[in-house]
């Protein structure tokens, strides 16, 4: 990455700037990949931008930074992603 | 126009300060989409302020600029100025400032910035309280709602329509918009980048902490601020409002908008006005209001 030689503070892109947040997560969005019909609502609504958009509009979480606020799975018309509690095992 | 058309850029990186649910970086993601790389922020203190993260690092892949919290449209005028001088014209500058400093703090600079025609956009997102200090009230906090640090009963004055007072400058473009209509939110931005001279977006940002809901249900108190009529989206464009959505059929009668309650009952910020009992009175005051708002929409815009 290209630094600045300047006289002031400044801040340079990076992700995880507040490190990993996904361990502020209470809650876990399960995907159910036979359900998904591709809609990208969960895309569009991610506040963090965890869920990755696949060049065929499929999506992906990323757990490292995910900080499980559920708001994918309210939005979510046909029910495909659940919340499972962090840490139960079945 | 669909999601699937919105590009899949990102320039807001993950692992950001920001609350779980929080309703501005939902927006400013959008925003980034619809501008691109070619862009500069200026950002006085407001939640934004915090979900750039901390020095050396920043979540925002994008050149921002933090500046003082009254001087979030004067910053922008210095900005556009310089990259005029320098013969620049394929950047876009934006000021992105929260309610507090808009409606309240930020008032006298962005009005100075609209009336000398600076070419930037000003995006407010108004969450309707000063949320980053830690929830106070400001111009926008609706009538009754209260926050942290109320003595009884919520505020006791009417919110402002900052809308109207943007439309008196006659400026090129204004908007009003909500995040749980990204697509909608996505058309105004573009639309406003190709106009010349400025503009001025207002998004609804339904704020967890601040309006005290469950983090899952951001999206849904921005959708029922619209279905109940408590914000409208309207475009305004050569001295011409273009009511737009669903506030497009509200405006016109062709649905009737949800009762107020609906909307308010989900919020913490409203609950003394159930418990112990629920009060009709200050219910239907609030009811009455907003319906007299859209009397007035009419009136003046139909």
């Amino acid at each position: 990455m290209k630094k600045y030689n300047v006289k002031t503070t400044i801040s340079y892109p990076m992700k995880g700037a507040t490190g990993k947040t996904g361990n502020w997560r209470v809650f876990r969005p399960i995907l159910n990949k036979e359900k998904c019909v591709k809609c990208l609502r969960c895309w569009i609504f991610c506040p963090e931008a965890t869920v990755i958009r696949k060049d065929d509009d499929s999506i992906d979480i990323d757990y490292d930074y995910c900080k499980g606020c559920g708001i994918c799975a309210n939005v979510c018309k046909i029910k495909a992603i659940t919340m499972k509690r962090e840490g139960i095992e079945k | 126009m669909a999601i699937k058309e919105i590009p899949t850029e990102e320039y807001y990186l993950p692992g950001s300060a920001a609350c779980p649910g929080c309703p501005a970086t939902m927006a400013l993601r959008i925003v980034f989409k619809a501008i691109g790389k070619k862009m500069i922020m200026i950002v006085p203190a407001c939640c934004t302020a915090v979900i750039e993260s901390l020095h050396p690092n920043t979540s925002f892949n994008i050149p921002t600029m933090n500046i003082a919290f009254e001087a979030a449209a004067a910053g922008a005028s210095g900005v556009e100025a310089a990259l005029r001088k320098q013969g620049k014209d394929d950047i876009t500058v934006v000021a992105w400032a929260g309610d507090g400093g808009t409606y309240d703090i930020g008032i006298q600079a962005l009005s100075g910035a609209l009336e000398r025609n600076t070419n930037f956009i000003y995006i407010c997102y108004n969450n309707q309280i000063y949320s980053n200090t830690g929830i106070q009230r400001s111009g926008a906090t609706p009538k009754y709602a209260a926050w942290t640090t109320t003595t009884v009963g919520g505020k006791t004055e009417y919110r402002k329509e900052m809308g109207e007072i943007i439309q008196a400058h006659h400026i090129p473009y204004a908007a009003q918009a909500c995040i749980s209509y990204p697509e909608d939110l996505y058309k105004k931005i573009k639309k406003a980048k190709e106009i010349k001279g400025p503009k001025y977006i207002e998004i609804m940002a339904p704020c967890p902490p601040g309006w005290r809901f469950g983090m899952e249900k951001t999206v849904e108190m921005g959708t029922l601020s619209v279905e109940t009529g408590a914000w409208a989206l309207y475009e305004y464009e050569n001295d011409e409002i273009k009511f737009n959505g669903i506030s497009k059929l509200l405006l016109e009668e062709k649905i009737n908008p949800k009762p107020i309650e609906d909307w308010i009952k989900f919020q913490g910020r409203f609950r003394h006005l159930f418990i112990p009992k629920k009060d009709v009175k200050k219910l239907k005051e609030i009811q009455d209001h907003t319906n007299l708002i859209w009397k007035r929409y009419r009136k003046c815009y139909l």
